[in-house]
């Protein structure tokens, strides 16, 4: 079997890959495109850790087949950021201790900032829900909920500025 | 183990012939059951036909009669995004929106939900409950099938060579509908038993239509006829909640396991039912 | 609250973690990020069987896969004898048994050990070629639950393991590999005399660590027999200690390089792959990672043990504990040497005075992974049934829980479960604080039911190496081998400046690889920010006496008259800054840095009171957690988000134990819930926030007063989780997990 040439968007950038056509989109992006901000931890969709965006819509990317990403939008964690500017979900995360061993963070992040982007006012329960397929095993969730609820607040503050 | 082939056509024909052409072919759209199969090496298909890119495949169109088509490959999340879909079956939505986080439901579908014929399926008891029928793809043409007849045991459909989902169509409502399912988190839980109803209740408050579904307790999702016909006449008394649980409880055939014992599944599947009843009824206008 | 209130600058502050940037940008590299030029990838092949003898193992197919670089499998591996090798948290491991978690010799003794392994140009190979490799298992009869491997005719794992700590050598070989008790009074008479008395029976699964991150290395052994392992771990140097041993080279020959580690608990203190991953470099002459997925984690990863505990607690009618007669048993796993018995049998009562007492612990060997440490190791289990215990007879003596606990607690001057008596703990304190918090007197709500539930650690020092080092423009280089788990180089950070008078900023921590720093113990025992911490701030004292020797040669002025002040060299109205000697240095004398080596024996322990509201469905038996919180004693917060954060991960990690967390096996004895969808740790929605206490009775041995406090938050709330279902079903608690369908089957037994 012969790999497959996959053309694909990443962050903003064309990215060319080959992969077996049952690569998962995370090992693509793991092992083909050096992206290791994306986490392996369950493999099965089960704990968030490899969340990306995917044509707008938050994914496990160890459940999409590599093959799947071709023509496609992928956002990863590595593209969060703008330059050195960090988004206001990372730098409310730092601020407000929410993240202990931050393996499952770039996960996080992605999911947050997914529902702040649909979502300017969240709910505590609105967030718990959101956020329950990611598994974080350090924090018991309080301060991550407590960062992504103040980085709402702030993010709907500068809208405000910006209006 | 070589890797399967990877295909993905522009058609429903195309998808078809790449289907019947291969035995060990398998339709992929949200892929949240196959992939985590071909991992674990449960399931090794030769060739992957993706669905996604034919279309008509993804969105839900209103049919004429006020139901509503959804393409096979439409994420669960999508059913929530559309509000008339939202109001007309919030029972079915709701079921399809308890799938895993929000992550799989981005991807997961119903029709997958469906196909991967888990007794444990999330939406299929509130599309058995709803009335919903499929449209099924295949070397002959189309046929349209009701829910309840394409699972036919544990990890198994009726669907012959060739055959998909394309299409999940739901009627106009006439009613009501709801589903619950018991886990014992919040979320991220296979259903331990889930049930679903679909109701009709006139202007005095009576039933004039139920369907009651549930799931997890036999080897696939039940319509349990018996409990819908409990409802029917009533006016939702205790008496008529209690014969419609006695049905659904008699209905269950569950296997224990590590999700559930049989004593307990059969127990909540009469206990979600009469509180899947009384949602609908809210949902209706009626106070139970 | 409760500390003499100290002008510190930084202590006690919440700045941002030096490590921070790279880990919300994906840029940090955990154990499966490292990539080595050339590197191949591996896979381990483990047994299907959960005990079954090998009798021979056919490589041969799979090695002429082409890709295929290597394959191992226990032939290849020393046989080592038995030699005790420094392990984790402060024990010593068996490199026999060590060598067998890495790779099955001769014998399977649990589904998923490994029994061989592959190197190969792609993982998709390796996987193939595992498929490839034949062994011819012949099956054996084998035990799971403690009580089936504890009967006199279960079937024994090992013929050569007979009970250790028995009056007289056994004869036939058990499974009950250890026997360890404590024994003070006459606890039968006491307890026969005794106003309010509670006996139960309480039963406990295994439980995993559940960090998200599976275990993962890259190593490279070249011809000259040295070699390099890249991997996430709770300490290098035990890494490389216990991989010497297995593979018999000297622990000079492998550099260990830490990566940042996605979470341990105590699990990442030992190793699985590194010796396998060597041996594969060794055959191939490449770099080899290995990295496990989730499934292989829990099959063959240690987890916490399950548990069997009776239990018999006695009170006078005023509340006074006196006596009790306890007997565990908890699951060892496959190879006899886990820890979790000791620290279960000494910490027990340790909260408590009790003059009368037996706790007779037994390690009950069975075709499990062998147990291994787990945050606060062997202590919830217990403390679940003698909490549950507490919460009993203050019903049966109508005492409010939280002053029958006043009335019996250790305090200041009492001796310590170790035997050494204990000073500056703020025990009474955190009691104090919990009664007069707002959660304790709150109304209920229908359904609803509150527990309470105390909880000590004694927590450890443990040997730790930290060096220092002034940069020429002034700024300031940590160098330590304490891997970080949750933010410990904050706390390095903040101490370092606090301790110099200089911005936190200005104070850079680096976790250094094996042969840049001298010996660390491992992350582990809540041990790094006091024993580190103090080997940190003794390396910073020394750069402060070198940089006043250095002011003084430079102003012409006896050294002994100058003063550090507010990060100056200060000698009357003259005064050096710190930056403007670390610019004189090459003039002064040279670099400027010192290395501090400590093994500190002066930790205290710390105390918890967690206070739990549950809501119970009585229809369906459904558990839902309304209201937490955690008081802790906990010395002094360094960095007050991290401690905050160790209450509420810990708690958390407790809270999950209690409710769904369970290893489940088939009667086939296998593991049938080797995933996050079935091994059900708590999700964001299942958890309210975690309301914290910070009870700050700083320990006086450490500059800056700190205790530990990661494994404290672990031990209270299993019973406070029991005790709070209890009181909202009237039903006592006595098995976990308490999920919906055992509470449900409770409630109708009941009717």
């Amino acid at each position: 079997m012969s790999k497959l040439l996959v053309s694909t968007t990443v962050n903003g950038d064309p990215q060319q890959f080959l992969c077996d056509p049952d690569t998962t989109l995370l090992d693509a992006l793991r092992e083909e495109m050096g992206l290791t901000g994306s986490k392996e931890g369950c493999g099965s969709g089960d704990c968030g850790a490899c969340t990306v965006v995917l044509d707008g819509e938050m994914v496990c990317s160890c459940l999409v087949l590599a093959p799947e990403a071709e023509g496609r939008q992928i956002a990863t964690i590595e593209g969060v950021a703008e330059g050195s500017q960090l988004h206001p979900v990372q730098r409310k995360f730092l601020e407000h201790g929410a993240l202990q061993c931050g393996f499952c963070t770039p996960g996080f992040i992605m999911a947050s900032k997914a529902l702040l982007d649909r979502n300017p006012n969240p709910s505590e329960s609105e967030v718990r829900y959101w956020l329950a397929g990611n598994l974080c095993r350090c924090t018991g969730y309080d301060k991550i909920v407590r960062a992504v609820m103040d980085a709402a607040a702030e993010l709907r503050q500068d809208r405000r500025t910006a209006a | 183990m070589p890797s399967p082939a990877y295909h993905a056509p522009d058609t429903i024909e195309q998808a078809v012939a790449l289907l019947a052409g291969d035995a060990g072919a398998r339709p992929l759209s949200g892929g949240t059951d196959l992939i985590v199969q071909m991992r674990s090496g449960r399931t090794a298909p030769s060739s992957l036909v993706d669905l996604k890119r034919i279309a008509g495949m993804k969105g839900i169109r209103a049919s004429p009669d006020g139901g509503f088509a959804i393409g096979a490959a439409t994420p669960c999340t999508a059913l929530k995004d559309d509000k008339a879909l939202s109001a007309a079956w919030p029972g079915v939505v709701e079921a399809a929106n308890l799938i895993g986080s929000v992550q799989v439901r981005n991807r997961a579908t119903m029709a997958g939900n469906l196909c991967n014929a888990s007794p444990a399926a999330d939406s299929v008891p509130a599309l058995v409950a709803a009335g919903a029928t499929c449209l099924v793809a295949g070397p002959s043409g189309t046929r349209e099938v009701p829910v309840e007849e394409i699972p036919a045991a544990p990890g198994r459909t009726s669907l012959q060579p060739g055959e998909f989902v394309a299409e999940i169509r739901l009627p106009a409502q006439k009613g009501s509908d709801a589903y619950l399912r018991s886990i014992p988190r919040t979320e991220m839980d296979i259903a331990v038993v889930g049930a679903g109803v679909s109701l009709v209740v006139d202007a005095n408050g009576t039933c004039t239509a139920a369907r009651v579904s549930i799931g997890a307790v036999a080897p696939t999702v039940l319509l349990v006829e018996d409990a819908g016909a409990a409802l029917v006449g009533s006016k939702f008394d205790d008496a008529a909640l209690d014969r419609m649980a006695e049905a659904v409880r008699a209905a269950c055939k569950p296997i224990a396991d590590k999700r559930g014992t049989v004593e307990y599944r059969t127990a909540m599947a009469g206990v979600l039912a009469k509180r899947v009843v009384k949602i609908a009824l809210e949902r209706a206008g009626v106070s139970a | 609250m409760n500390a003499p209130k100290q002008n510190f600058r930084l202590v006690g502050t919440r700045p941002v973690r030096p490590d921070g940037i790279d880990k919300v940008t994906g840029k940090a590299i955990y154990g499966p990020d490292y990539v080595a030029a050339g590197m191949l990838q591996g896979a381990v092949l483990r047994s299907p069987h959960p005990h079954a003898k090998i009798r021979g193992i056919d490589t041969k197919r799979a090695e002429a896969l082409p890709g295929v670089k290597a394959v191992v499998t226990g032939a290849d591996f020393p046989q080592a004898g038995d030699k005790m090798v420094s392990g984790g948290e402060g024990g010593a491991a068996n490199l026999r048994y060590v060598t067998q978690k890495c790779m099955a010799i001769g014998k399977v003794f649990y589904e998923g050990q490994a029994v061989a392994a592959v190197a190969a140009t792609s993982r998709a190979i390796a996987d193939e070629a595992l498929k490839l490799i034949e062994v011819d298992y012949e099956v054996l009869p084998h035990v799971i639950s403690i009580e089936d491997a504890f009967r006199d005719d279960a079937p024994p794992l090992h013929d050569d393991v007979f009970t250790q700590g028995l009056a007289e050598k056994p004869e036939k070989p058990s499974n009950r590999s250890m026997r360890f008790a404590i024994e003070r009074g006459d606890a039968a008479s006491a307890i026969a005399g005794a106003a309010a008395i509670f006996s139960g029976h309480f039963t406990l699964q295994p439980v995993h660590q559940g960090y998200i991150e599976p275990h993962a290395c890259v190593a490279s052994w070249n011809a000259d027999g040295q070699g390099q392992v890249w991997c996430s771990s709770q300490g290098h140097f035990a890494i490389r200690s216990m991989t010497a041993g297995v593979l018999g080279i000297g622990v000079a020959d492998i550099r260990v390089q830490p990566l940042e580690i996605g979470g341990g608990f105590g699990g990442k203190t030992t190793i699985y792959l590194e010796p396998v991953a060597m041996l594969l470099s060794k055959k191939s002459g490449r770099p080899v990672r290995l990295a496990m997925r989730r499934d292989d984690v829990f099959r063959s990863t240690g987890p916490a043990p399950g548990a069997e505990i009776d239990i018999t607690l006695a009170a006078a009618a005023d509340g006074t504990l006196v006596g009790a007669e306890i007997e565990l048993k908890y699951h060892g796993g496959a190879f006899p040497g886990a820890n979790e018995v000791y620290s279960g049998v000494g910490t027990g009562l340790g909260h408590y005075k009790v003059p009368n007492a037996s706790i007779v612990g037994w390690n009950v060997l069975s075709n499990i992974p062998t147990m291994h440490a787990y945050r606060a190791p062997g202590a919830p289990q217990i403390n679940f049934a003698v909490e549950s215990a507490m919460d009993e007879l203050a019903h049966k003596l109508g005492i409010d829980p939280i002053d029958l606990r006043l009335k019996n607690i250790v305090r200041p001057g009492d001796i310590g479960g170790s035997g050494v008596p204990l000073g500056a703990i703020g025990y009474a304190e955190s009691l104090e604080a919990a009664k007069a918090h707002p959660h304790y007197s709150a109304l209920l709500g229908p359904n609803q039911g509150r527990g309470v539930a105390c909880g000590a650690w004694g927590n450890y020092g443990g040997a730790s190496t930290a060096a220092v080092s002034l940069g020429e423009d002034g700024s300031v280089l940590v160098t330590e081998g304490s891997p970080d788990i949750g933010g410990s180089r904050a706390s390095m950070a903040i101490m370092t400046a606090e301790t110099l008078g200089i911005p936190y900023e200005k104070v850079r921590v680096t976790i250094a690889d094996t042969s840049s720093i001298g010996f660390s113990m491992v992350t582990g025992g809540s041990r790094v920010t006091f024993a580190t911490g103090k080997a940190v701030v003794q390396a910073t004292q020394s750069v402060i006496a070198i940089l006043k020797d250095r002011a003084a040669k430079l102003l012409g002025v006896p050294a002994e008259e100058v003063e550090w002040v507010d990060g100056a060299a200060v000698h009357g109205d003259q005064s050096l800054t710190l930056a403007q000697l670390a610019a004189k240095a090459g003039t002064s004398g040279g670099p400027i840095s010192a290395e501090a080596m400590v093994d500190p024996h002066d930790w205290l322990p710390g105390f918890g009171v967690h206070i739990c509201d549950t809501e119970v469905d009585n229809e369906t038996g459904q558990v839902m957690l309304k209201r937490y919180t955690v008081v802790q004693d906990v010395g002094r917060a360094i960095h007050a988000d991290y401690v905050e954060g160790q209450m509420q991960g810990g708690a958390v990690q407790g809270i999950g134990w209690a409710l769904n967390e369970a290893y489940v096996y088939t009667g086939a004895g296998k593991l049938d819930n080797a995933g996050f969808l079935d091994y059900r740790m708590p999700v964001a929605s299942d958890m309210p926030m975690i309301d914290t206490v910070m009870v700050e009775v700083p320990n006086p041995a450490h500059p800056y007063g700190v205790k530990g406090v990661g494994e404290v938050p672990i031990v209270p709330p299993l019973a406070a989780v029991g005790n709070s279902v209890s009181a909202a079903t009237g039903l006592r608690m006595t098995e976990l997990p308490i999920t919906p369908d055992r509470v449900y089957g409770l409630l109708r037994a009941a009717e």
